[in-house]
């Protein structure tokens, strides 16, 4: 994961490399990190065996993955948000991080113009909350919003109750969610790429290289961790999003739950109780949440395989 | 010939196809945001007659009446509280450990180290349940302790990673000639290693400032009691009071907005640096 480059004055420089007394200088942040951290994270997996609350909590065996998975209620809401959360997913991916790179080999052109600019701009949105970004796009789709002043325009086609559509609800808020988050593949391929050196691309250059070729044989290889990176990056977020559809288009993930991702599923179940009972049932939630961090294991752990070259 | 050549490569260092993509995704960018502020100065009347262009008679009405509801600035407080004491605590318990990290050799160290490494991949929303259950015990629901405490833990593995590092790569002879000297392992940690690695302490302060402002998911499940809500929360609630009155929720938007926008474009680059830090070098 680490470059395991030696610097010139390591090693030799630690002062009282053996001394136990460091361990008051760790402790603060183990005991917090542990306690708040690590220790509910582990217990969430505890908690998915078991029925009830804390009050009173009996142990039911794998009970609680059956009916996730299986159970007639529990499981068509389940592979229905699983199955959202993927699409969800695939428009990070295949838009977001594509744009992301394209927009960072232009901002990583050193002959051209404007590119802080640029840059600032494109980041912009990275650095409000979801929440804003969601009520207010809420506002901007609704027809009554701009339906006049488009038609008006001629623009009839763009009038549509786009988060009411159960056909369109679920692309438009990842379309919201990818607008917002370019900014980040944007940048860390641009510093990527600012690796690349410059008598490489001018040889690629003189050879006769075209655009396509000198990305796809010289810069591509090159910022393949990189691109490992987002994609483990991407997996991790899209699998807990939560915001985007809580404030689009509610907790229930409507219309008839077609934006519902694991996410909201998680804090139905888990934390808020589904509608219209109210009640929540924290095993299911921790099985849930237990699914979830097995995937993104099994995720993460190949992709950095793949991508991260030899330790 | 060679003329007609350098003016084709004059033309090609112009770049003209990538500065329409660009502008492009610039106004594709900015035109919500343009339209968030544009409309938050307007009234209902101009919002529906023209909500595509500049507010004609820009009014301040709306962020008033916002302003006006008795708790907002109890919100904002309550926001700012959160994220200083959590930076503060991030940065000092996070500088202290990964000073320990980079100079303790032993195994435990190491093991330790990458305990606390293997939270930057995890998502903390995976431990929620057990985390309500928590601070219900510990009756810290309805404080802004709950959110202090989880913000800490989630920001510290981030914060060791990066300082780790920088400590590590800090010139040894610097230190070592006052350790010779007989200074005391604390003084070290403040007079010298504190000094030397500002950059770093800023760039996890800002990798973790955005995520503990923006962050609705801890609030929304900790936090009922309006005296302890933060802005995040508030807006909820509140542009669902004002849901008729779009212009409201416009300017009520803008102002929770607002702080880390201006933050973000008066320093930009430390931004970018500081939100791309983790991934890049993960």
């Amino acid at each position: 994961m680490q470059k395991t480059k030696q610097p010139v004055l390591r090693g030799g420089g630690s002062i009282n490399p053996g001394g136990r007394y460091w361990i008051w200088y760790l402790l603060p942040a183990l005991v917090l990190y542990t306690l708040f951290m690590a220790y509910p994270m582990l217990d969430s997996i505890r908690i998915s065996f078991y029925e009830g609350t804390t009050s009173a909590r009996t142990y039911v065996g794998f009970q609680n993955y059956i009916n996730l998975f299986t159970d007639e209620v529990y499981s068509k809401r389940f592979w229905n948000a699983f199955g959202n959360t993927w699409i969800f997913f695939a428009f990070h991916m295949l838009l977001q991080n594509v744009l992301g790179m394209l927009f960072a080999v232009i901002l990583t052109n050193r002959t051209m113009k404007g590119r802080p600019f640029y840059q600032t701009i494109t980041f912009l949105p990275v650095t409000i909350a979801v929440m804003v970004t969601g009520y207010l796009f809420k506002m901007l789709l609704n027809p009554q919003f701009g339906g006049y002043a488009l038609k008006d325009m001629g623009l009839n086609f763009l009038v549509h109750p786009w988060l009411g559509d159960a056909n369109t609800a679920l692309s438009v808020v990842s379309l919201v969610s990818v607008w917002q988050w370019v900014g980040i593949p944007t940048m860390m391929f641009v510093a990527g790429l600012q690796g690349v050196s410059e008598d490489v691309l001018e040889a690629a250059d003189i050879e006769g290289c075209n655009g396509w070729q000198t990305f796809r044989y010289i810069k591509l290889p090159i910022i393949m961790p990189v691109v490992g990176m987002i994609a483990i990056l991407t997996f991790v977020n899209n699998f807990n999003a939560f915001d985007i559809v809580y404030t689009m288009t509610g907790p229930d993930g409507q219309p008839s739950y077609a934006t519902d991702l694991i996410g909201t599923l998680f804090y139905r179940y888990g934390i808020a109780g589904e509608h219209p009972v109210g009640i929540p049932t924290p095993g299911i939630g921790a099985a849930i949440s237990t699914s979830v961090f097995l995937m993104l294991l099994a995720g993460v752990i190949p992709t950095l395989r793949a991508t991260q070259g030899k330790e | 010939m060679e003329k007609q050549k350098t003016s084709s490569l004059r033309l090609s260092r112009m770049h003209i196809p990538s500065h329409i993509i660009m502008i492009v995704w610039c106004l594709i960018s900015l035109f919500p945001i343009f339209l968030l502020v544009s409309n938050s100065l307007k009234d209902r009347m101009n919002l529906f007659r023209d909500p595509f262009g500049l507010p004609l008679s820009p009014t301040l009405d709306n962020y008033t009446y916002v302003m006006s509801d008795s708790n907002f600035f109890r919100y904002f407080a309550n926001s700012i509280v959160v994220v200083v004491g959590s930076l503060t605590m991030i940065l000092l318990l996070g500088s202290l450990a990964a000073y320990a990290l980079a100079h303790w050799k032993a195994k435990v160290a190491r093991i330790t180290y990458y305990f606390f490494i293997i939270g930057m991949m995890l998502p903390i929303k995976i431990a929620t349940i057990r985390l309500l259950e928590l601070m219900k015990i510990m009756r810290l629901l309805n404080t802004l302790w709950s959110l202090l405490l989880v913000y800490i833990a989630m920001g510290l593995p981030i914060a060791i990673f990066v300082l780790t590092e920088f400590i590590r790569n800090l010139p040894a002879d610097l230190y070592e000639a006052a350790y010779i000297d007989g200074a005391k392992r604390f003084k070290i940690y403040h007079s010298i290693v504190l000094p030397l690695i500002k950059p770093a302490l800023a760039t996890v302060a800002i990798y973790n400032l955005v995520p503990i402002w923006n962050d609705l998911w801890f609030p929304l499940i900790f936090i009922t009691r309006e005296e302890v809500k933060t802005v995040l929360l508030a807006v909820t609630k509140l542009q669902g009071q004002y849901a008729t009155d779009w212009p409201k929720v416009f300017a009520l938007l803008t102002m929770s907005a607002l702080p880390v926008l201006i933050l973000y474009l008066s320093m930009s680059k430390q931004f970018v640096a500081g939100l791309t830090a983790g991934a890049v070098k993960g």
